[in-house]
């Protein structure tokens, strides 16, 4: 619905605004991830260095946390993928009875309140008496990633022609190579973006992952007690901006993979 | 050529009987595409919610303090007799509804300039924009406007250094919102809500004015009608299902953080950390359980009513 | 063409097809010659695309029976059935180049590369893409696009073509060639045809036979003169061509028994008031309502006695017929007896 008018000043004013807004908080976290000032944040920034750089790369428990969000997003992401596109494939390929109740469902755990899901989550863990390790987290992650593919790859699946998987079938291909020739190479960049996404949104979850760590730390559980308990602030911060930078990658490959089709918009968490 | 078929090749290998088995039998295949994503969310997820919300049922051994697996009405008669409960729920619902508000004010001049005026690479710049925030680390951006707010922060440091130092404790004076410092008040609490959910807001919104056809904005301008009037009578209600849908997710979300109400804010309880208190350190889980059944309910009248509103085709 | 004592192509025996209440096929009966080229015409929802579909096998009917030169094809899959189908959208796989798309059938049935290619490249000559086998399908034109999706059904040498609609998005002209070229390929490649269209002309002028549909029934199954020149029911009269249906005292009067009449109006003639009326035709005196000038024929509304005939006369250069007629002018309508089809009244 793009216009040829030209936008008035109040619209871009408040636009720009609302844009400054979102950014601000982020152009200071980078700010910051150089300051001299370890203890606590001062403002104006007394002055400037890149050691915490090198810091954050020597300090263990960021490696170790790093390592364990990496694995834990890794298979969460995984899951997601396949029982995401199971939902899509089944929504997509039949009408039957409760397709609204499949959505819904698949809503739930973003709709709901995310302390909800991980108080939920800790005390079936406790009932059950599962101890908590990297598979109690992925448990929880797996959970809220699953819609973020479900959506991405419903979306492509309504804009794929059924005759396509018709005409593999008609020329002789079963359900299984029509599977491998027609129906993944179809779906291919929307998995790829809907796994990129889930994979950020497990990267940087924090509430439930409170819930279902036990002792474990992941980087943002590792974020949460230093900035309750600093040791060098401005190493959250270098943390903080490299998760940005490793996020960011992601976001923009979803983004050009699925751009006709604003498929993105359809995936927040 | 002749029409001299070429024999298919008489396939009998298990994969392809298996896949005749399933063509043949379309619910088949659908109810083996859905048992694992179904038990996944049916079992792991709606079982543990369940299983709290029975917490509920079940109340702490007044001595003891120990919970009691047997039914009792005791923590739901708590729950509602103990005024204090309703104020942590009131307060919760009213910041989320401020919120919402605040966020589809703000979201709406950017998703209508994003739709209807930036140019291709505009908006993919502006698109991005959005994004970014959204998957930057949420702890530390609430940490950097903790900074942005304090006593001795960057709006304080700004407001002296402007001699504007009287406008900010005007604005700090005003009763109920206001309190000693923006980082130690309701606004505050109230700005770093907005801030953070906001993206959630704009993507539904741009998603949903995409759809507004160009010509029926160019009818309505045929038909006499002002921009003004077209944008009234025509982009909004049309847009109105995106806002519906982003407020499930800044309503939702707003209701249930329990992390900036604790760093941003008076030490006065929200919901979610209520919630978080009550399961932790108070030992408390059927009041916990009785407590999350709250935002249960709101969310449950609010998808709902958004549903009836189209909403859900818009997220 | 095939002897009748040969197996037919594709045999209907009493098949229905239900859709929750809708019979979207119903008690259907027909067979197909081997080598014929057979159009299944109809309205939307008539049920011809269904029977496609349920010749194809993306459909299982609900009761009856379907074979296939002779072997019976309940439970068999669309993929070990040897009937390949040309899709009305095309439904060409995007991810694949044009000559990917040819060779799907072949790399399905694990068919040699080369061989695959040289196939591949006679089929893309027979349709008339030569060189364009790296090509895209978004980068083909309509035309282009129609003509990959008959190679890549053409190329795995089916005994049956089922052709749905291919022409539906072409426009006129296109449409006109593409015709031509799909008769001489059939003739050509001597498949059994199948054809599914809504466009009467375009089954007319292509078909050996052709079936007209409505309500998952089939109203006749003829060759397109049998069909056109004596429409079996009001329907067929109605769907083919132009027809004038008369019944009540006009019926009686020019069949000679009371009855529901079909009447082409190519097929009556006008004579001035004073005409004289040959042996056996029958006849009617009336009125010129109106008339429409159509290039090469003119239609004329003719007002009679209980009712109004539409005729199409023939522009020729100084044609007796053109005499003396205006609005207005009093005039002799004559029609050949054989010319007026008593038809069966329909749904």
């Amino acid at each position: 619905m793009r216009s040829n008018v030209k936008a008035g000043w109040g619209l871009k004013g408040a636009a720009l605004a609302g844009m400054l807004f979102l950014h601000i908080p982020l152009l200071i976290i980078l700010l910051y991830a150089f300051s001299i000032e370890e203890k606590s944040f001062v403002f104006p920034i007394p002055g400037f260095t890149t050691k915490w750089f090198a810091v954050a790369f020597e300090r263990e428990d960021v490696r170790r946390a790093l390592g364990l969000s990496i694995k834990v997003a890794a298979i969460a992401t995984a899951m997601a993928l396949v029982l995401g596109t199971l939902a899509a494939a089944a929504v997509w390929r039949s009408r039957f009875f409760g397709r609204e109740a499949i959505s819904l469902l698949l809503i739930l755990p973003i709709a709901l309140p995310g302390i909800i899901t991980g108080i939920a989550l800790r005390s079936a863990i406790g009932i059950a008496e599962i101890p908590f390790s990297t598979w109690t987290l992925v448990l929880g992650h797996a959970t809220f990633c699953i819609v973020v593919v479900y959506n991405n790859v419903l979306a492509r699946f309504r804009r794929t022609n059924r005759a396509l998987i018709e005409a593999s079938m008609d020329l002789g291909a079963n359900g299984f190579q029509t599977l491998r020739y027609v129906v993944l190479p179809n779906i291919a960049t929307a998995l790829l973006a809907g796994g990129m996404l889930a994979f950020a949104l497990s990267f940087d979850e924090v509430i439930v992952t409170t819930f279902t760590a036990g002792q474990q730390s992941t980087l943002p559980i590792w974020m949460l007690s230093e900035l309750i308990r600093p040791r060098q602030r401005p190493v959250t911060n270098v943390v903080a901006v490299f998760v940005i930078a490793v996020t960011f990658v992601p976001i923009v490959l979803a983004f050009y993979l699925t751009r006709d089709t604003h498929d993105v918009a359809g995936s927040v968490k | 050529m002749t029409s001299a078929a070429a024999a298919l090749p008489l396939d009998r290998s298990p994969l392809q009987r298996l896949s005749s088995a399933l063509y043949l039998r379309p619910a088949l295949l659908t109810f083996l595409l859905l048992t694992p994503p179904l038990l996944w969310l049916g079992v792991i997820y709606l079982g543990s919610l369940f299983t709290l919300l029975a917490h509920s049922f079940f109340a702490l051994d007044e001595f003891s303090g120990v919970m009691v697996r047997e039914f009792s009405l005791a923590t739901w008669k708590e729950f509602f007799g103990n005024p204090a409960n309703w104020d942590v729920v009131i307060r919760s619902a009213l910041m989320a509804i401020a919120v919402t508000l605040a966020a589809a004010l703000i979201a709406f001049p950017i998703a209508y300039y994003m739709v209807r005026y930036a140019g291709l690479r505009m908006k993919a710049v502006l698109y991005l924009g959005v994004m970014l925030p959204l998957w930057s680390s949420y702890l530390v951006r609430v940490y950097a406007w903790k900074l942005i707010l304090a006593k001795e922060g960057i709006v304080s440091w700004f407001a002296n250094t402007l001699h504007l130092g009287w406008l900010l404790d005007l604005v700090l004076d005003i009763p109920e919102i206001g309190g000693p410092s923006l980082s130690t008040s309701y606004l505050g609490t109230f700005i770093v809500f907005t801030y953070i959910w906001l993206p959630f807001m704009i993507l539904p919104v741009v998603a949903a004015l995409e759809r507004v056809p160009g010509s029926v904005i160019e009818a309505s301008g045929d038909l006499g009608a002002k921009p003004g009037q077209t944008f009234r009578k025509v982009i909004l209600p049309l847009a109105f299902p995106g806002v519906v849908a982003g407020s499930i997710f800044t309503f939702s979300l707003t209701l249930g953080d329990y992390i900036i109400p604790s760093i941003i804010g008076k030490s006065v309880p929200f919901l979610g950390e209520t919630v978080y208190r009550l399961q932790g350190t108070a030992g408390n889980v059927p009041m916990a359980a009785a407590f999350t059944v709250v935002p249960i309910v709101i969310m449950g009248i609010y998808l709902t009513l958004a549903k009836r509103l189209g909403a859900f085709d818009a997220l | 063409m095939a002897g009748a004592e040969a197996t037919p192509a594709v045999s209907f025996i009493e098949v229905s097809r239900r859709f929750g209440d809708v019979r979207a096929v119903d008690n259907v009966s027909f067979d197909i010659a081997d080598g014929e080229f057979f159009s299944m015409l109809g309205p939307s929802g008539s049920g011809k695309t269904t029977c496609l579909r349920l010749i194809a096998g993306f459909e299982q009917p609900s009761s009856g029976h379907i074979k296939v030169h002779g072997v019976n094809v309940e439970g068999v899959p669309p993929y070990e059935r040897d009937v390949n189908t040309v899709f009305q959208d095309y439904a060409l796989f995007p991810h694949m180049s044009v000559g990917e798309n040819v060779e799907y059938g072949l790399m399905i049935r694990k068919v040699p590369k080369a061989e695959r290619r040289s196939r591949a490249a006679d089929m893309l000559k027979l349709v008339k893409l030569d060189g364009m086998y790296a090509r895209k399908p978004s980068q083909l034109s309509g035309g282009q696009r129609q003509r990959v999706a008959l190679a890549r059904a053409l190329i795995n040498r089916p005994r049956v073509l089922l052709l749905d609609e291919p022409l539906g998005a072409l426009d006129l002209k296109l449409r006109e060639s593409m015709q031509n070229e799909l008769k001489a390929i059939q003739r050509q490649v001597g498949i059994t045809f199948i054809y599914v269209t809504h466009d009467q002309g375009e089954a007319l002028s292509m078909s050996d036979r052709l079936a007209v549909f409505n309500h998952g029934r089939i109203e006749q199954i003829g060759t397109p003169s049998e069909v056109y020149d004596h429409p079996a029911s009001q329907f067929v009269a109605g769907f083919v061509g132009q027809t004038n249906l008369v019944d009540g005292y006009l019926g009686q009067r020019l069949g000679g028994f009371p009855g529901l009449y079909a009447i082409r109006p190519e097929r009556i003639r006008i004579l001035p008031p004073d005409g004289e009326v040959p042996m056996g035709m029958a006849t009617i005196d009336g009125r010129v309502d109106s008339i429409t000038y159509l290039g090469a024929t003119s239609r004329v509304e003719v007002e009679v006695e209980e009712g109004r005939l539409t005729v199409i006369e023939q522009n020729l250069e100084g044609g007796t017929a053109a005499a003396g007629r205006d609005t207005g002018a009093n005039v002799r309508l004559i029609i050949e007896r054989r010319h007026i089809q008593p038809v069966t009244e329909s749904q």
